[in-house]
């Protein structure tokens, strides 16, 4: 004979504001097989815990239904308080009368009807629960960072700091990242590759880091603690462990004008490359859509003056598989396609640029050694405007709705060291706001103005007209002034939007990785959990979780990796229970469930059978891996046989549910 | 093919040039253009107000008629195609407006919208194609520098006419490609020639067309090309600057080989 | 603050006023503005705040040419040419408040003048 104790929360005024707790209590305490009820303030508090656990002694309970909030905050508080006075913890049901009734309903009659049905479902079920016992999983220490830029990097040292092996893909020949790209960061004007490439040196030189550059995650299967990942080296034609990164091939090399995407295209690099100088690993990489020997067979010029012997024409894609306990995600942005917004003319005059690429052309790596000259005729501009909210602040027919929280300050920055440098070229920014949160961020913004002179004026630009003796014309608002203003500009200067590199989304899709509709990886609890996904296992670093500058990303990468670290330290992690299991009585093996399985937690196996006229016959059944599986609940509902249950969420107790809920 | 046709007043009367080129060229490239029965004067201008119904009504009967003839309405002056486009896209997204509408011509037309409006250049891009009407070009404007000048009525709102690239279009400077001239780009071809402001404002439509003109000289354009009356208008008559204006049928028409008479 | 007269404005506009950002887009692109006193962002904000009055007594909503270069660059989608529209339609349709009669007209025309220019201005000005 069960013996169940009902236990109505009433958190506060959270559920009590709308429900009749103690009417509710007194109405389950009703139901057969109650034989406790009772209603309280706090259950989740320590002495509303306490009377759990003494009720559990004292009236020997068999099974515990609470009725409070959303399983998703305290289903483990209150499993953890049964399993300390010896009752099975999946003996424990929660019956959600506050996401799912209080907080969305007005009448305190209707909801109270509602709270008293949703406790009678419980009990149905808590009726027909099994104790459960948790398995265990090994956890591989190993973690895996998805991104060599700074995010990516900053994550690797930590973990590897701590004595855990890690291992960076990076698609691109080189890691580093944006911020290779930058000449200067705010607010301190660092260099930003002084402060970069120690520690891109750090990561190459360090014995626990492997970094897998020039490679793509290919296929991700497994689960937390024991991931298997499947990674494609590509191709670069040139031995890695034979090229010392001397460069004689790059400058050899016939063919020259292949656009450089270092430099956002303003310039040319050869066909077998060093991305830059300060590159890790210092490798040149053959760019096959350029070079004549992979096309048409013919040159080999790189292969003739390598001294190394490290240039290999028959190189081919290779895949290595290797198994990581925990996936960190570290993707990055880049800032979007400006095309689109046509009124500022940047398809139609060279002049008009992205910020990035003033970056590029105020670099001593960049396009012209960092002389600022404007991209169509060389001469230096005297007149500059900044555009603010390129994309940014939109509505989504317009483009990005979120703000990119980085262009207030980085224009600021340009501004300032334009004016520094070029004392005699004035400096226009048409702002909306001016965005600036950080540490000594709003000082600095203030010495653009008050100390260099910037100009700011607030009001949009509306339109950039190129002229025919090669200016711009400038048509802004002055709001303050109440005016419409014509800038006789020289090079205009655009803060282009940052979106989610374009690898983000397939990528989500091989993690099971959720992700919002800006591509932006979700994080587990915008508040409390950032850097983490609500899939156990998976990690999130840097802007790919959200826009955000140097010292945030660093900071989140930090904290990143001290997550990684508290899973990697485990030796063991606990599996849930509540996995499918077929009755192989049942099964005729047509194999739907392992189609239909999200994480491969299903295969076929060949059993030998007694039959009911005593021979014995071979049958195909399914088996679930209980490691693997996470109670979905897909291949329950595909069995055609209904042979596949699931532990913890039979059909009988679903049936149950729906049945209490009718009455 | 026959197609039905929308000419507008203004191409009955002041603008008769527009309309005699673009029908004669059309007919040269395979179309007959079928004028619309009892087509009314389209107003000139879309009234966004959403609880106007009476000025949209003559739209509508050409809409409707067009539909019931050949499925759908080309029109040649960008009023028009303005004012038609908008009113055929309100069936789309305001239900409200098509049921106030039909009860309005009850029982004489019935029409949801189902219909198409294209504008000639439309016709020419997507259906005749610039390459095909390469071919049939027999003068070349070889060495001309033209100007398209779009205005406002055919590109905005983009989101409802979807006729081109509101920002950077191409329509009309392929058509000036494929007419064997060289295209000039300038950045006043989309911003407003003062329109109807030119009945009370001189001053204003001086200086809106003028600053279109003048862009388009600055860049070198031996003349300009439009398909809007009012256009042609402003920019002859006020722009100040003796830019040359010439109607896109008339080029059109020339190129192709048909007799100005 | 004319309740009122805010609601049919937002009515017959369709905008969202509330979608301002303040930027000032609108009127930088506003081939009109030196011609205008009130410009398209303040028109924007003046509905939003129901001092729609002056407005409708000022001689800027006869001035916007329907261009709607507003429209079209607005990041926010508010379509403030749709505003001036719904303040000039108010204005026009009370008595006596034509801004353009038939009367005005024959001093107006010029020989080489279209019927367009008339028809436009006719309905934009009058009702």
């Amino acid at each position: 004979m069960q013996r169940i104790g009902v236990f109505v929360c009433h958190c506060g005024t959270n559920i009590a504001g709308t429900v009749d707790t103690k009417a509710v209590a007194e109405a389950l305490g009703r139901e057969q097989c109650v034989v406790f009820a009772t209603d309280y303030t706090y259950m989740c508090s320590e002495s509303g815990q306490n009377l759990i656990k003494d009720t559990i002694k004292n009236e020997k309970l068999t099974g515990v239904v609470v009725c409070s909030c959303s399983p998703r905050m305290h289903e483990t508080t209150f499993r953890k308080a049964a399993a300390s006075v010896g009752l099975n913890p999946y003996m424990v049901e929660i019956a959600n009368i506050r996401e799912q009734c209080s907080w969305i309903h007005k009448d305190k009659v209707e909801a109270t009807e509602k709270a008293i049905i949703l406790g009678r479902a419980a009990i149905a079920k808590v009726l027909l629960n099994t104790p459960l016992t948790a398995g265990e999983s090994p956890v591989v220490k190993r973690a895996l960072v998805i991104g060599g830029g700074i995010a990516g990097i900053q994550t690797a040292l930590d973990i590897a700091e701590a004595g855990f092996e890690v291992d960076i893909v990076e698609k691109k020949p080189t890691i580093g990242g944006k911020m290779t790209q930058i000449d200067k960061t705010f607010p301190t004007l660092d260099c930003a590759a002084c402060i970069l490439t120690p520690k891109m040196v750090d990561c190459a030189q360090n014995e626990k880091i492997k970094i897998y550059s020039y490679s793509e995650v290919d296929s991700v299967s497994g689960f937390v603690g024991n991931f298997t990942v499947k990674i494609k080296r590509k191709a670069r034609f040139v031995d890695e462990t034979k090229c010392t990164g001397c460069g004689l091939c790059t400058e050899k090399c016939p063919m020259k004008n292949v656009p450089n995407e270092f430099n956002l295209g303003m310039d040319n690099r050869r066909a077998i490359y060093i991305p830059f100088a300060q590159a890790v690993p210092k490798v040149a990489t053959i760019d096959p859509d350029h070079c004549n020997m992979l096309k048409n067979g013919k040159c080999g010029v790189c292969s003739k003056v390598c001294t190394a012997g490290a240039i290999d024409y028959k190189q081919t894609d290779t895949f290595v598989e290797e198994k990581y306990g925990a996936i960190v995600v570290a993707t990055g942005f880049n800032p979007i396609d400006v095309s689109k917004y046509g009124e500022y003319a940047y398809d139609q005059s060279k002049d008009v640029i992205t910020s990035l690429e003033f970056e590029r052309l105020t670099n001593a790596a960049g396009p012209t050694s960092g002389t600022l000259l404007r991209p169509s005729d060389g001469k230096h501009p005297h007149t500059i405007v900044f555009v603010q909210c390129v994309g940014s602040r939109c509505t989504p027919e317009r483009g990005k709705q979120y703000c990119s929280k980085i262009c207030c300050m980085y224009t600021a920055k340009h501004a300032m060291l334009t004016r520094e440098k070029y004392p005699d070229t004035e400096v226009y920014v048409f702002y909306i706001d001016v965005r600036t949160p950080g540490k000594n961020f709003d000082e600095f913004y203030r010495r653009a103005v008050e100390d260099y002179g910037v100009h700011y004026i607030k009001g949009a630009v509306g339109k950039v007209s190129p002229q025919a003796d090669g200016t711009l014309d400038v048509q802004a608002s002055d709001l303050i002034m109440n005016e419409q203003l014509h800038i006789k500009a020289d090079l205009v200067v655009l803060a282009a939007a940052i979106e989610p590199d374009k690898s983000a989304r397939p990528l989500a899709t091989k993690l099971t990785a959720s992700m919002d509709t800006n591509d932006f990886f979700t994080e587990a609890h915008p508040k409390l959990r950032p850097v983490e996904s609500p899939t156990a296992g998976i990690f999130l670093s840097g802007v790919c979780q959200g826009p955000k500058d140097i010292p945030e990303t660093v900071s989140q990468a930090s904290a990143c990796a001290a997550k990684v670290i508290g899973l990697l330290v485990k030796d063991k992690l606990t599996c849930n229970p509540c996995v499918a299991h077929s009755n192989e009585m049942m099964c005729n093996g047509c194999s739907q469930c392992a189609n239909v399985c999200p994480y491969g937690a299903i295969t076929y196996v060949e059993k030998e059978f007694r039959m009911p006229d005593r021979t014995t016959k071979v049958r195909r059944v399914a088996s679930v891996n209980p490691a693997v599986c996470q109670g979905c609940g897909a291949c329950t509902v595909t069995c055609p046989s209904g042979a596949m249950d699931l532990f913890g969420f039979s059909n009988n107790q679903i049936m149950a549910e729906v049945d209490a809920i009718c009455k | 093919m026959k197609i039905s046709y929308y000419p507008g007043c203004t191409l009955k009367n002041k603008a008769r040039d527009l309309d005699r080129y673009a029908r004669e060229s059309a007919a040269v490239l395979g179309y007959e253009f079928e004028e619309i029965e009892n087509w009314q004067c389209c107003g000139g201008a879309y009234t966004s107000s959403k609880d106007e119904i009476a000025t949209k009504l003559p739209s509508v009967r050409a809409l409707a008629n067009g539909y019931k003839s050949t499925g759908r309405v080309v029109t040649v002056c960008s009023a028009c195609y303005n004012v038609l486009a908008q009113t055929n896209h309100e069936f789309a997204v305001n239900p409200d407006f098509d049921m106030r509408v039909n009860n309005y011509l009850a029982p004489d037309f019935e029409y949801h919208g189902d219909g198409k409006v294209i504008h000639y250049l439309e016709l020419l891009r997507d259906e005749i194609g610039f390459d095909e009407l390469k071919k049939k070009v027999v003068k070349p404007l070889t060495g001309k520098k033209i100007a398209a000048y779009y205005g406002c009525l055919l590109l905005r709102p983009s989101t409802v006419l979807k006729f081109d690239d509101p920002e950077n279009p191409e329509i009309m400077e392929n058509l000036i490609r494929a007419l064997g001239a060289e295209p000039v780009i300038y950045p006043m071809r989309n911003e407003c020639c003062g329109g109807y402001i030119t009945l009370e404002d001189t001053a204003q439509a001086q200086k809106r067309s003028g600053a279109v003109a003048s862009s388009a000289k600055d860049m070198g354009a031996d003349f300009m090309i439009t398909a809007c009356p009012l256009c042609m208008y402003n920019i002859k008559k006020h722009s100040g600057t003796g830019l040359e204006i010439k109607y896109f049928t008339e080029v059109l028409a020339e190129a192709l080989g048909i007799e100005n008479n | 603050m004319n309740a009122d007269l805010k609601e049919q404005v937002l009515r017959i506009s369709g905008s969202d006023v509330r979608k301002c950002m303040r930027c000032g887009k609108c009127s930088a692109t506003c081939p009109s503005y030196d011609e205008m006193e009130y410009h398209p962002h303040h028109f924007v904000y003046l509905v939003e705040r129901g001092d729609i009055e002056r407005l409708m007594e000022s001689e800027s909503i006869y001035k916007c040419l329907t261009c709607f270069a507003c429209v079209e660059r607005c990041p926010r989608g508010v379509e403030p040419a749709k505003v001036v529209e719904a303040i000039r339609v108010e204005a026009v349709r009370r008595q006596g408040m034509n801004h353009m009669k038939a009367d005005d007209i024959p001093a107006k025309l010029d020989d080489d003048m279209p019927g367009q220019a008339l028809m436009t201005a006719m309905r934009k000005y009058s009702k």
